[in-house]
C-alpha cells in the first residue's frame, strides 16, 4: 500500500501571481498552435483511400508533374490542429456576441441535424426533378412563409448572401426601369448606410447620391423629396435603420419615392427587429433582402456561407431572376429563363444555399408565426433594456425607443483618453465580445449594441454591469486598462499597418539551404 | 525657382516653370494616419484639374488625390511602392506622388500659398 | 418558446426599467395601421420532434445520392467527406462566430484562412489566393470585372466550354455594365479557336480546365497570346480535385483561377452552399475582390493574422470598392481546407489518381456499347457521350430505375442541337456495381 501522500495545496506561501515563462510556449490550458505547414509534411495522410486500378490514363499530355507543396496532417493531429485553434475563437456559443448589424443570436442544433439529413446533403442540383420533389417543396415552403411574413407576392431565392440579394434587387429595378425606357441614373442611399449598398448600386451602374439624416437619426423626408427626380431609378434605405431606429416616415417616403417613378429597395439586414410584426408589403416597399443568417438563425460561421432571398412587389415580380420553383401539373419544377422571359437573368450556377434554406426552415417552424412575433418584440425589449440601463453613464446618439440595437457615441469618454476603440477591446478582457465600433458612419465613435432575444435577463445584466463598470474606469482616469487592451487574449492588438504595408497572404517555404 | 502651392483638398504643388512635383500635405498625412499604400498615376496619363490622379490608403481609410490642376503625368514617385510610411516622414520632400507638366498654368492662381493654406487648416481645427 | 429565454416576470421587470406599459409602446415608431396585432397565416410554434418529422418526410421524398448509381457532376461533385471534417466545422467556436473583425479574439478563423489561401495558391499554382467567395460561378463574375479593371479593357471572350450556369452569370452581371461579352458557341468537342479572337480590346479569355464537356486542354499557347496582347487568362475549375492529376493553371500561364472549391469537404447540398476559389498573381492582388487574410505581430511580437487590404472592400470604399461582396463562404473553406490537410499532398494526388483511374474504367466500358461515341480525347473524372437517342429521355427513363446517369446536354444547353449529348462524372464514390448498373441499364435502353 502506498502510504505517501499528496499534497492537495500549493507547496509555495503564495503561488505566482504573474504569467509563468513556460519551456513549451502553451500556457495551461492557453495551448499554441503551429502553422499547418510546421506541423504536418509532405508524407503524411489522414485519409486510407482505395489502392488505384492500373488503367491506361488519358490524361493527354497534361499530368502534373512536380510537387506542389501540401502539407498533410494524420487524423489525430487535425483533431488536434483545429480544436486548438477554434479554441483562439471566440463565438456565440461562448457568451455574449452583441456586434451591432450582425444579428448574433443563438444557432439552433436542431437546424444542423435537419441539413445534414441524407435527403437534403446528398443531393445533386442537377438530378431529375422528379428525384428532388422533397427539396423543391421545401424552398416552395421556405418561399411561401417568407412571402406571407413580408406581405410580398414574390420571391427570390437564389441570392447567395445579403449584398448578393441587393445585387438581385436593384437589377430587378433597372430591368423593370429599362423595360420602360428609361433606366434613370441615380440612386439615392442616406448616410448611414451599409457600404454594401453604395457598392451594389455601382455595380448597377448608377451614380449614389447620399441623403442626409435628421437630428432624429431618420432620413429627412423634405430632404429625400428635393433629391428626387426623373434621373432618380431607387432608394435604398434600411429599416429600421443602421441606428437602430424605426424609419417613422416610411409610408410617407415610399409614396414619394413612388410618385416619381421610382422604386423603394429596403435593405432587410434589420428585418429581425419587426418580423411577424410588421410587414414591408404594408410599408410600401418595392424589393427587399433578408438575411437568412441574421433574422432566422443560419450559423455565421467566421464570415459565411450567407444567403440573402429576396421577395419583391407585383410591379417587380416579371423582372425576378430565374430559376423560381414552380407547382405545375402536379409536381414541382425549376421554372429557367426562355426567350419571352423579362427577367434579368441567373445569379448564380444551380439554385442558391440550400444548406442555408434548411436551417432557416427548421427555425421557422419551431417559432411559427406567434413565436416569430415573441422573437421581434424580445429582441426590441432587450435592446430598450439595455439602452434605459446604460443611458446616465454613456451617451445615447439617439432618443429611444429604439429597435433591437441601441446605438451610443463617444461622448462620455470626452473627458478621458479613452477610445471607442480601446474601450471596446478592453470589453475582451471581461469576457464579451465588442459591439460594433466605428458604424454607422453618421455618429462621432459610434458603438452599435444589438443584443438579441437569446441571451437571458441574466446575461444581460452581467453585460450591463460589466460595461458600467468599464464607463466607470474609464471616467477614472484608469487609461492603462483601455490603452493596451486586450490583455487577456490569445494574443494583444495586433499590428495591421505593418500587415498592409507588407502584405503576407500566405505561408512560404523557408529559402532553400545552400548546404546540401 | 520653384513656387509651393497648396489646395482645399491639402495636395501641394511645386512649380518650377511648366514643370511640377505633386504630393499630399502635412496635414493631409497627420489626418489619415499610418499609410500603407500609395497608387501613383502611369506615366503619359493626361489630368484634368480635379481629376482623381492617385490614391493613397492607411489601414481603414482610402483618400483620392486630385489633380492640383491640369497636365501630364511624366512619372510617378516609384519609392512609395516600397516604402508607403515615406508619406508620413516626408510628405513634402521624398513622399512625393508625381511629376507632371502643366498644360494651363494660369490655373495656379485659384490655388493657395503656404501661408493662406496654414490660415486655411487652422479654420479646419477651430 | 425553447429559444427564447426571458419569462414573463423577466419582461414585466424589464418594462418597467424602460419606463412602458407593453411592448408594443416600443413600436410607437411604427404606424398603428400596419402593426400586426395578430401573428399571420402561418402554423403556430412546433416542438422539436414535431419539426423534426416535418422536415424529415420532406428529405424523404428525394433520391439521395449515396443510396444509387450516381454519374452526375456537371459543376458539383459527390467525393467521400471525411467524418473528421464535419465533427471539426460544427465546433460552436468556428461555427457560431463572426467574421473576424476583432483579431484578437478570431486567430482560429484568422489561421485557418490563411492556410486555406496558401493551399489554394499551391494547387492552382498561383502567387496568392483570397479567402474564398460564394461560389465558382459568381467568381467567375467577380474575375470578369477584375480583368476589367487591371486591363482597363472592356471586351471579355468567354469559351464554349465554359459552364452554361457560369456564362449566364457573367452576362447577368455585366448587363447594366457597358462590358462587351462574346460568348462563344458550345464547344463539345473542343474545336474553338480562341487566339484569333484576342485583339487590343480585349480584357479577358475565360476558359475552362477540364472544361463543361470534360476536356482537358493545354492553355498555354492561348496565355502567351494573351499576354501578346495584354489580355488576361482567366482558367475556371469546377473539380478541384483534378488539380492533383493534372498541370496547374498557373504552370499555364493563367493570370486568374477562379475554382469551385465544393469538391473537397462539402457535400452536394442541391447546389450550395459551395465556395468560390480565385487565386492570382501577386501584382494584381489589391485588384482583387473579397476578404484576405495577412500574416503580422502584435504587440508583443507574436505572430498573429488579420483581415488586412480592406480598403479594397464596400465598408470602407462604397461605390468605389472592387466588389459589394461582405461574405465569405467561411465555414466552406473551413471545410475545404480540414479535408485538403486530411489528404495532404499524398492523399490529394492518390485521391485525383483514383478518380481518373474511375472514370477511365467506365469509359472503357461505355465506349464498347453499340452507337455510344466519346467525344473526349483528353478527360479527368468526366467525359461526354454521344447517343443514338435524345439523352434527357435515356436519362429519365433510367432515373426511374434509380440510376442517376449523368446531365443531359440540353438540360442547361436547351435548342443547340445537342440533344444526343450526354455528360457523364465518376469520382472514387462510384463502385464497380454502380457501373455495372449504368453500363446494363444503357444497353438496354439502346436496344
Amino acid at each position: 500500500m502506498n502510504r505517501q501522500g499528496r499534497p492537495t495545496t500549493s507547496g509555495a506561501e503564495q503561488g505566482p501571481t504573474g504569467v509563468v515563462e513556460t519551456v513549451s510556449g502553451h500556457q495551461g490550458l492557453a495551448l499554441e498552435e503551429p502553422l499547418l505547414y510546421e506541423r504536418g509534411s509532405p508524407e503524411m495522410t489522414g485519409v486510407d483511400l482505395p489502392e488505384v486500378p492500373a488503367v491506361t490514363s488519358r490524361l493527354g499530355q497534361m499530368g502534373r508533374e512536380g510537387d506542389i507543396g501540401l502539407a498533410g496532417l494524420s487524423e489525430p493531429d487535425t483533431l488536434r490542429h483545429y480544436t486548438r485553434l477554434s479554441r483562439q475563437n471566440y463565438a456565440i456559443d461562448m457568451g455574449v456576441y452583441p456586434l451591432g448589424s450582425c444579428t448574433m443570436k443563438h444557432n439552433p442544433r436542431l437546424n444542423e441535424k435537419m441539413a445534414r439529413l441524407p435527403g437534403f446533403t446528398d443531393i445533386h442540383p442537377l438530378q431529375p426533378e422528379e428525384t428532388v420533389q422533397g427539396a423543391l417543396g421545401l424552398m416552395d415552403m421556405l418561399g411561401h412563409w417568407l412571402k406571407t411574413l413580408t406581405g410580398m407576392p414574390g420571391v427570390a431565392l437564389s441570392p447567395k448572401a445579403g449584398a448578393h440579394g441587393e445585387l438581385c434587387g436593384l437589377m430587378a429595378i433597372r430591368a423593370a426601369l429599362e423595360a420602360k425606357g428609361n433606366a434613370r441614373k441615380v440612386v439615392l442611399v442616406p448616410e448611414s448606410a451599409h457600404g454594401t449598398n453604395p457598392a451594389t448600386a455601382a455595380l448597377c451602374g448608377y451614380q449614389v447620391q447620399s441623403i442626409a439624416a435628421t437630428s432624429e437619426g431618420r432620413v429627412d423626408l423634405a430632404a429625400l423629396k428635393e433629391a428626387l427626380n426623373e434621373d432618380v431609378a431607387a432608394v435604398m434605405l434600411t429599416n429600421p435603420n443602421t441606428c437602430g431606429l424605426f424609419e417613422r416616415d416610411i409610408i410617407n417616403i415610399a409614396e414619394a419615392v413612388h410618385a416619381a417613378g421610382a422604386y423603394f429597395y429596403c435593405d432587410g439586414a434589420n428585418f429581425n427587429a419587426i418580423v411577424g410584426k410588421v410587414r414591408p408589403g404594408d410599408l410600401g416597399v418595392d424589393c427587399m433582402h433578408i438575411n437568412l443568417h441574421k433574422t432566422f438563425s443560419t450559423p455565421h460561421g467566421g464570415g459565411g456561407p450567407g444567403s440573402g432571398p429576396v421577395v419583391f412587389s407585383e410591379a417587380l415580380v416579371p423582372y425576378m431572376p430565374r430559376p423560381l420553383v414552380e407547382w405545375r401539373d402536379g409536381g414541382f419544377t425549376m421554372e429557367e429563363t426562355d426567350e419571352d422571359s423579362q427577367s434579368f437573368g441567373r445569379l448564380t450556377a444551380f439554385h442558391g444555399q440550400m444548406g442555408m434554406f434548411v436551417r432557416a426552415m427548421s427555425y421557422m417552424l419551431s417559432h411559427g408565426a406567434d413565436g416569430l412575433m415573441q422573437v421581434a418584440e424580445d429582441a426590441v425589449l432587450a435592446a430598450n433594456y439595455v439602452m434605459a440601463s446604460l443611458s446616465d453613464v454613456m451617451t445615447a446618439s439617439y432618443a429611444g425607443p429604439c429597435m433591437h440595437e441601441c446605438l451610443f457615441d463617444d461622448r462620455f469618454l470626452k473627458d478621458s483618453n479613452v477610445t471607442t476603440l480601446d474601450f471596446a477591446k478592453a470589453m475582451i478582457d471581461e469576457g464579451f465580445h465588442p459591439m460594433t465600433m466605428y458604424f454607422p458612419l453618421v455618429v462621432h465613435g459610434a458603438m452599435l449594441i444589438e443584443p438579441t432575444e437569446t441571451e437571458s435577463k441574466k446575461n444581460l445584466d452581467e453585460f450591463i454591469t460589466s460595461l458600467r463598470g468599464l464607463v466607470a474606469a474609464a471616467t477614472q482616469g484608469d487609461n492603462d486598462r483601455f490603452s493596451a487592451a486586450p490583455y487577456l487574449a490569445p494574443r494583444r492588438r495586433l499590428d495591421e499597418t505593418a500587415a498592409a504595408r507588407k502584405p503576407i497572404l500566405r505561408w512560404s517555404p523557408p529559402p532553400a539551404s545552400t548546404t546540401n | 525657382m520653384s513656387k509651393l502651392y497648396f489646395t482645399e483638398d491639402h495636395e501641394w504643388i511645386n512649380v518650377d516653370g511648366s514643370d511640377a512635383i505633386v504630393g499630399i500635405s502635412d496635414y493631409a498625412q497627420q489626418a489619415l494616419g499610418d499609410i500603407v499604400f500609395v497608387e501613383i498615376p502611369e506615366e503619359g496619363r493626361a489630368l484634368a484639374k480635379g481629376d482623381e490622379a492617385a490614391v493613397v490608403e492607411s489601414v481603414k481609410a482610402a483618400s483620392e488625390v486630385y489633380a492640383p490642376v491640369s497636365g501630364t503625368v511624366v512619372a510617378g514617385n516609384s519609392a512609395l511602392e516600397e516604402e508607403p510610411a515615406l508619406v508620413n516622414t516626408a510628405s513634402q520632400s521624398d513622399g512625393w506622388f508625381f511629376r507632371m507638366q502643366l498644360s494651363d498654368p494660369a490655373e495656379l492662381e485659384g490655388l493657395m500659398d503656404e501661408a493662406a493654406y496654414a490660415t486655411y487648416i487652422q479654420g479646419l481645427d477651430g | 418558446m425553447r429559444y427564447l429565454p426571458f419569462t414573463a416576470q423577466d419582461r414585466s421587470d424589464m418594462l418597467s426599467v424602460i419606463g412602458v406599459d407593453n411592448v408594443d409602446a416600443l413600436y410607437c415608431d411604427v404606424d398603428p395601421d400596419v402593426l400586426l396585432s395578430q401573428p399571420v397565416d402561418l402554423p403556430k410554434h412546433a416542438t422539436e420532434l414535431s419539426v423534426e418529422r416535418n422536415l424529415t418526410s420532406l428529405a424523404r421524398q428525394n433520391t439521395v445520392a449515396g443510396e444509387v448509381p450516381f454519374f452526375i457532376g456537371a459543376g458539383a461533385y459527390r467525393h467521400h467527406v471525411p467524418a473528421t471534417v464535419d465533427y471539426l466545422i460544427q465546433r460552436g467556436e468556428f461555427l457560431t462566430a463572426y467574421t473576424p473583425y476583432q483579431p484578437e479574439i478570431s486567430q482560429g478563423t484568422l489561421q485557418a484562412l490563411f492556410e486555406f489561401q496558401t493551399q489554394v495558391a499551391q494547387i492552382t499554382g498561383m502567387d496568392v489566393a483570397n479567402a474564398s467567395l460564394y461560389d465558382g460561378s459568381t467568381g467567375c463574375g467577380e474575375a470578369v470585372l477584375m480583368a476589367r479593371r487591371i486591363t482597363r479593357r472592356k471586351k471579355a471572350v468567354l469559351s464554349g466550354g465554359l459552364h452554361p450556369q457560369y456564362r449566364d452569370v457573367v452576362k447577368t452581371v455585366t448587363t447594366f455594365t457597358d462590358d462587351d461579352v462574346v460568348i462563344n458557341p458550345p464547344a463539345p468537342t473542343a474545336d474553338e479557336d480562341l487566339i484569333a479572337q484576342i485583339d487590343d480590346e480585349t480584357s479577358c479569355v475565360v476558359v475552362q480546365y477540364p472544361d463543361f464537356f470534360g476536356h482537358i486542354q493545354d492553355f498555354s499557347a492561348l496565355a502567351a497570346a494573351a499576354q501578346e496582347k495584354k489580355a488576361l487568362l482567366v482558367v475556371v475549375v469546377t473539380e478541384i480535385v483534378s488539380l492533383g492529376a493534372i498541370s496547374s493553371p498557373g504552370a499555364m500561364g493563367a493570370d486568374i483561377v477562379v475554382g469551385e472549391g465544393q469538391s473537397l469537404g462539402n457535400g452536394l447540398n442541391f447546389g450550395g452552399p459551395y465556395l468560390g476559389l480565385l487565386a492570382t498573381r501577386q501584382k494584381y492582388v489589391r485588384q482583387m475582390p473579397g476578404r484576405l487574410c495577412g500574416e503580422t505581430i502584435d504587440a508583443e511580437g507574436r505572430r498573429g493574422f488579420v483581415l488586412t487590404l480592406s480598403t479594397r472592400e464596400q465598408h470602407i470604399r462604397r461605390e468605389k470598392a472592387t466588389s459589394n461582396i461582405c461574405t465569405n463562404s467561411g465555414l466552406c473553406s473551413l471545410a475545404f481546407s480540414i479535408h485538403l490537410s486530411l489528404l495532404g499532398e499524398k492523399g490529394y494526388r492518390q485521391l485525383a489518381a483514383l478518380n481518373h483511374a474511375r472514370a477511365v474504367q467506365l469509359a472503357e466500358r461505355l465506349e464498347l456499347i453499340e452507337g455510344v461515341e466519346i467525344l473526349n480525347a483528353a478527360f479527368f473524372n468526366e467525359f461526354t457521350i454521344r447517343l443514338p437517342r435524345p439523352a434527357a429521355e435515356v436519362v429519365n427513363t433510367l432515373a426511374a430505375q434509380n440510376i442517376l446517369a449523368g446531365v443531359p446536354v440540353s438540360r442547361l444547353l436547351p435548342q443547340q442541337h445537342m440533344d444526343d449529348l450526354l455528360v457523364v462524372a465518376v469520382t472514387e464514390t462510384v463502385q464497380d456495381e454502380d457501373m455495372m448498373a449504368l453500363e446494363a441499364g444503357l444497353k438496354e435502353v439502346l436496344s
